[in-house]
């Protein structure tokens, strides 16, 4: 569905220093720079994935984004969409896709998101009848219900967001470039666009591209991963996998019936957190369940959880060593790939 | 690379784009209209700080109390001056403002990423406007029937089949030159410094603050080649009887080549700003 061969987009931005003498000088004189934003992208999407698109700020994610959704001309490289060339931005190929992006909004500002859903209706030719059972669904998934008759502007962050999404969502289209979809809504409001999102992906068959910092989005929505960082792919394939290789230890907490001494712990792991009730910690991968037996064996436990190390910890270690050590994190075997939903 | 040729299949025709547009067409224009309802306020100020034309006839009618400029006399001002407000209040847009905003903070993209040329839906905001100056014209147009009723292009259906297609021909070559004012803004930062320097120009040489029959000999002779008499001169002179049928259909035809010119250009930098478009924010 989405096939990304040798993408690179370079910027050639203004450049000057603070200061009134050099912006006097650069009226005279201009500097240039290119900025490279993406080098060398390469991977696929099928029908039916859910990805989740993950680098730091500044790794060429939404650019990347921007080119798939034809808003940018690639500097080189091959990107098809569905059977389309992006940039072309048929208008088959615009109906076949949407782009959300949870800084930008589609919906018009001082008219009630109906308004916008009216206007999208004609804009992408749809049958009144599919339009109206479109919205009518999308709007029992979502709980808005009257809202998509309040002007936008009276609108809270959350409830604006979901009227968004059904305005993207409005003509069904088969891939969803999800840009930060989530950003500024509370956790609750989050879980439930999660939750959107996936019962939108398998009822329709949508593919989905998500880049998100809320960790906790791409560990609930999205199987595979795919990492980049200053515009390079540095890995693409499992999710578990990539925490595996990262981070292979495990977190192991325990609610305990008393306090316990730290130098009890240390003989059985590092030591993340420990207080009166409860304590973590870090165990290899390997050894975990060596470890939960001695701690039972030893320790008054009243519940024990084994986890993987928080996705956020991952990613910061992830980027944190990036340039300085893990070459066999810069692509996943072929088998890695594999795993998605 | 991707080249425009790789993509598959073939796009549909202009006509079944054509009939899209048009299916559309109709909703675009009732939400624009519900838009303009929406920022009434604003835009009844907007409308008001248009009033130069009044400025003018009353410095024009004190100067005709001593006798008529040329074929202009007090009366023949009023005209004259009554019909730029109207034509102008027809015809004028703020695109090129628009578009520069659009795309220095990346808000074009929402509009590139719909399945219609955005230059519809520009134009569908700016025609949905049409109704609500009608509103405030009619007054004008009223002032206009009670002042000059014997001097209008009334009696003669050429001169009136003409009147309609300035209108839509001053229409569209506002708007193309918006599209290629606005379009600057792909290839420098703001598009507004370019747009100041056009609205000084048009006001003089579009017959917006002075007849183009009493401008100095060099200014007039600049004025008949320069697109901006079409913009609102030309209607203008047209709707007041200053124009015999032939000469009304000259420049209708000469009008229109500007449009066709207007627009060819409009839509190549059009097309070659968007290949440049940063898509700044989100």
């Amino acid at each position: 569905m989405i096939d990304v061969r040798n993408l690179s987009k370079s910027y050639r931005v203004h450049k000057r220093a603070p200061g009134i003498a050099a912006a006097l000088r650069s009226v005279l004189r201009r500097r240039y720079e290119t900025v490279k934003a993406v080098e060398e992208l390469s991977f696929q999407i099928a029908e039916g994935e859910r990805v989740g698109f993950l680098g730091p700020n500044g790794a060429g994610k939404t650019t990347t984004l921007k080119v798939l959704a034809g808003l940018l001309h690639p500097t080189s490289g091959e990107v098809r969409v569905g059977s389309y060339v992006p940039f072309t931005r048929d208008p088959r190929f615009l109906k076949l896709i949407t782009l959300v992006m949870g800084q930008k909004q589609q919906l018009l500002w001082d008219l009630p998101p109906a308004d916008t859903y009216a206007m999208n209706r004609a804009i992408y030719d749809i049958p009144a009848a599919q339009a109206d059972e479109t919205v009518r669904t999308l709007t029992e998934l979502l709980e808005i219900g009257d809202l998509i008759n309040k002007p936008t502007r009276q609108l809270s962050l959350g409830e604006r967001m979901k009227c968004e999404l059904v305005a993207a969502l409005l003509h069904r289209p088969r891939v969803l470039f999800l840009d930060e979809p989530t950003i500024g809504l509370d956790v609750s409001m989050q879980a439930k666009m999660r939750e959107f999102i996936r019962s939108y992906n398998e009822r329709f068959g949508a593919a989905v591209l998500l880049t998100s910092h809320y960790m906790d989005d791409v560990a609930a929505l999205c199987p595979r991963v795919v990492v980049i960082d200053r515009g390079h792919l540095i890995y693409d394939g499992d999710l578990r996998e990539l925490v595996r290789r990262v981070r292979p230890d495990k977190h192991v907490t325990m609610r305990l019936s008393k306090p316990v001494e730290r130098a009890d712990l240390e003989r059985l792991g590092t030591v993340v957190s420990l207080d009166a009730a409860q304590a973590v910690l870090s165990v290899p991968g390997a050894q975990a369940s060596a470890v939960v037996r001695d701690a039972l064996a030893a320790l008054p436990i009243v519940d024990l959880t084994i986890e993987e190390p928080p996705l956020e910890e991952v990613m910061r270690e992830l980027f944190h060593t990036r340039g300085r050590a893990p070459a066999d994190l810069d692509r996943a075997g072929p088998g890695d790939e594999q795993a998605h939903a | 690379m991707n080249t425009a040729a790789d993509a598959a299949p073939r796009r549909p025709g202009a006509a079944v784009e054509l009939a899209r547009v048009l299916r559309a067409f109709p909703t675009l224009l009732r939400i624009g209209v519900a838009e303009v309802v929406a920022y009434r306020a604003e835009f009844l100020v907007w409308i008001l700080t248009t009033n130069m034309p009044l400025v003018m006839l009353a410095l024009w009618h004190a100067v005709a109390a001593d006798g008529p400029v040329g074929r202009f006399d007090q009366t023949q001002f009023t005209a004259y001056y009554l019909g730029v407000l109207a034509v102008r209040l027809a015809t004028s847009n703020w695109m090129a403002w628009q578009m520069s905003m659009e795309i220095r903070d990346g808000t074009l993209s929402t509009k590139l990423l719909r399945p219609i040329h955005p230059l519809y839906g520009f134009a569908a905001d700016h025609l949905s406007a049409i109704p609500m100056r009608i509103l405030v014209v009619s007054p004008i147009v009223v002032a206009l029937f009670v002042t000059s009723w014997d001097r209008l292009a009334r009696h003669d259906p050429s001169l009136v089949l003409v009147l309609g297609a300035s209108l839509v021909g001053a229409w569209l070559l506002v708007f193309f030159s918006m599209v290629l004012l606005g379009s600057i803004a792909f290839y420098v930062d703001s598009a507004m410094g370019p747009f100041e320097l056009w609205i000084g120009v048009h006001a003089i040489f579009s017959g917006y603050l002075i007849p183009l029959e009493v401008l100095p000999g060099w200014a007039r002779a600049a004025a008949d080649v320069l697109p901006f008499r079409f913009m609102l001169a030309f209607p203008v002179e047209t709707l007041v009887g200053l124009l015999s049928p032939g000469d009304a259909a000259r420049q209708l035809a000469a009008q229109w080549l500007y449009v066709a010119l207007t627009g060819w250009l409009a839509l190549r930098v059009w097309r070659a700003g968007v290949r440049r478009y940063a898509a700044f924010g989100g």
